[in-house]
């Protein structure tokens, strides 16, 4: 394994508000490598998301409190002055939004706005900045870039306005590339081309990759490792097929239940009971527990700790080594 | 026109007469120009001759891009718009052009769950209320009595009854499309169109919802229309899938055999693009990439509206002539020149 690119340990970020203290991310320990890609899994307010955009200095520490390292290249991000956190996100980390029509600014034409990083990030002139644009949008597989790089974000397509985010975010070929849920807002065909897209342009510029999402189904073919997260912790990480052939974590096996498989026959789906917990009052013991099917006393006392299973496979679970994989074998794999 | 009925339902004599049959169904909107003298300059095609049947107790699914007029057809069915042309037959009723009174008593019997949750519900009426809005629209249940019934609903489909005076604004999203749910079941209604129902959910709790209208698909007989985007979901919920590309349907059949036997390509490109959860299996799926996106619904292809974008399409027949849906495996039709061979996507494994 080569040296980590990204390396976050014991991340919490907790936000104060008037009903009590959010704890969005509680204690996050992992590490990226170049070439490779991570997948980040969980549900809505698993902290996924508050996670890297603290990585990318978004979070400002005014509003939360905020502990523990975020190393890039060795320097932690979290102690750097804000003048240099903003000259690295751009240019060696970038991050590719959800919803691409609030990302893009409506007033402007698209070409303008990806033409706008070389000029925040260097001395170019404007037709050359210009034309340089032009290539990234042919390079993301926008036909007749010329033209549509004068056209405005409302007059793109879903699937085209996602591509020109990952043109702006590709602009100065960062070293890392975080994409949040790029796919969710986009129809299955253009989802397949834009996830072929961030993994060609990993093989061509030996980036680093993390997606973020909350559909296993959609990982599957893109990521090397896999991180699940809940109510703000690692419940469990390992490479792809740890976490699809050997899953050791009773809400993965529920992630696994949830998706409705083109393979499968049709059958009930096995979903995870309840709604995720309010990160205010997460339950003491395991955060699981109120919505595990495997619930011992145990589970609703002591927290479990992220433990090693084999290599890079990790779980946070009370259940015997044997007893988890029994059940997956028995309930999980068999469906 | 090719009558798809004769043809595609081996199982027509046992099912009966279907409750909801669209016959050469046509969606137009007008583009004008100009402010006070509106020039009529041409057409939005957004459903452009689409038969379907729909039998009591199936579920019926139709998949296909953004823009290809599955929530225009989904409208035109519960009469939300008129159609331009063709007939919309509802439980042996005429209801192409009904109107006023008439029209509101098709709505007790058609019903329809939206996409979006958060935009559906109105944002100042506590739950209960809109729960029972149908009844008090319709008068079906005496008012001292609409408490009860509403809380009977939210029961059914999984809320707490005492939320009966919450807002929408103090449920997620998943309980939210429950409420949908609670009100679209209100009036007892024959035919539930689900116009993406799942799609603005996270997985876990598209599952329940899921699991939610298949349970009462058995309790209360409902027939349902399952408009989606994702191929895994529509195959899932339905019996029979529909394919839809601009406006028109470009493949049917069930649900099993789409899966295994796509027969045109554009079916193909939509279940190759769908991720399967499993590594390995996903491996040996073969990839048909299309390119671009769907073109203007305005000036639809010539012939096969799928010509542009088709890795199989053969110059000029394709672009010249018009493909008909014909049959291929049992309860299967499809409309391509040049049909795709068996097992084309999916190697057996």
């Amino acid at each position: 394994m080569s040296e980590a690119l990204l390396e976050v340990r014991d991340l919490k970020v907790h936000f104060p508000t008037e009903d009590g203290l959010v704890k969005a991310v509680d204690g996050v320990s992992f590490k990226v490598t170049p070439g490779e890609t991570l997948g980040v899994v969980g549900e809505s307010g698993s902290g996924k998301s508050v996670t890297f955009l603290t990585v990318l200095g978004l979070i400002a520490s005014r509003d939360a409190r905020i502990e523990g390292q975020v190393l890039f290249r060795g320097q932690d991000l979290l102690t750097l002055p804000t003048e240099e956190v903003r000259s690295l996100r751009g240019r060696e980390i970038c991050m590719i939004f959800q919803d691409p029509l609030t990302a893009l600014n409506p007033v402007h034409r698209v070409g303008a706005q990806v033409a706008e990083v070389f000029h925040a990030h260097g001395n170019v002139d404007k037709k050359d900045a210009w034309e340089r644009a032009v290539g990234l949008l042919d390079l993301v597989g926008i036909p007749r870039p010329q033209e549509r790089a004068r056209q405005y974000p409302h007059e793109f397509s879903g699937g085209m306005r996602q591509r020109a985010m990952i043109a702006m975010s590709l602009a100065l070929n960062p070293d890392l590339l975080i994409a949040d849920e790029p796919t969710t807002a986009l129809d299955v065909t253009v989802q397949a081309q834009i996830l072929d897209l961030i993994d060609r342009l990993k093989q061509e510029f030996n980036a680093a990759v993390v997606i973020i999402t909350h559909d296993l189904g959609v990982v599957a073919e893109h990521c090397d490792d896999i991180m699940v997260m809940y109510a703000g912790k690692i419940v469990e990480e390992g490479e792809r097929d740890d976490i699809y052939y050997r899953s050791h974590h009773p809400y993965t096996w529920g992630l696994l239940g949830s998706i409705a498989r083109l393979d499968a026959p049709r059958g009930r789906l096995r979903p995870i009971k309840g709604l995720p917990p309010s990160l205010i009052y997460v339950p003491p013991g395991c955060p699981f527990s109120p919505r595990c099917p495997h619930v011992m006393d145990v589970c609703r006392t002591d927290p479990p700790e992220l433990l090693p299973i084999e290599g890079s496979h990790a779980s946070a679970c009370h259940l015997t080594f044997a007893e988890r994989e029994r059940i997956f074998r028995e309930e999980v794999a068999a469906r | 026109m090719i009558d798809v009925a004769e043809r595609a339902e081996p199982a027509k004599e046992e099912r009966g007469e279907p409750l909801l049959r669209l016959e050469s169904i046509k969606k137009y909107f007008k583009i004008t120009r100009g402010v006070v003298f509106q020039r009529h300059i041409g057409d939005v095609h957004a459903v452009d001759g689409v038969d379907l049947e729909v039998y009591p107790g199936e579920t019926v699914g139709l998949v296909g891009e953004t823009g290809c007029g599955k929530s225009t057809l989904a409208r035109v069915v519960t009469r939300l718009y008129e159609p331009t042309e063709g007939r919309v037959m509802f439980d042996g009723q005429d209801i192409t052009h009904l109107k006023g009174r008439e029209l509101r008593e098709i709505r007790r019997h058609a019903q329809m769950i939206f996409q979006d949750p958060f935009a559906s519900l109105n944002p100042r009426m506590p739950v209960g209320s809109i729960i029972g809005e149908p009844f008090a629209i319709h008068g079906t249940v005496p008012r001292n009595k609409i408490k009860d019934e509403v809380q009977q609903l939210m029961e059914l489909v999984g809320l707490n009854p005492e939320h009966y005076n919450r807002y929408p604004h103090a449920f997620s999203g998943g309980q939210r499309q429950r409420i949908g749910v609670a009100r679209s079941l209100a009036l007892r209604p024959k035919l539930i169109v689900c116009d993406e129902p799942v799609s603005a959910l996270d997985v876990s709790i598209q599952a329940q919802i899921l699991n939610l209208l298949e349970d009462l698909q058995e309790e209360f007989n409902l027939t349902y229309l399952f408009i989606a985007h994702d191929l895994s979901v529509v195959k899932h919920v339905s019996d029979r899938v529909a394919v839809m590309y601009l406006g028109k349907i470009v493949e049917m059949a069930p649900g099993d055999t789409l899966y295994l036997n796509p027969k045109h390509p554009y079916t193909g490109a939509l279940l190759s693009a769908v991720p399967i959860a499993d590594p390995k299996l996903a491996a040996h799926k073969k990839r048909i990439i299309l390119e671009g996106d769907v073109p203007s619904p305005i000036d639809p292809p010539s012939g096969c509206r799928f010509h542009p974008r088709c890795p199989r399409a053969q110059m000029p027949t394709c672009a010249a002539e018009e493909p008909a849906l014909l049959p291929h495996h049992p309860g299967q039709i499809a409309a391509c020149h040049f049909p795709l061979e068996d097992r084309a996507i999916i190697e057996e494994v």
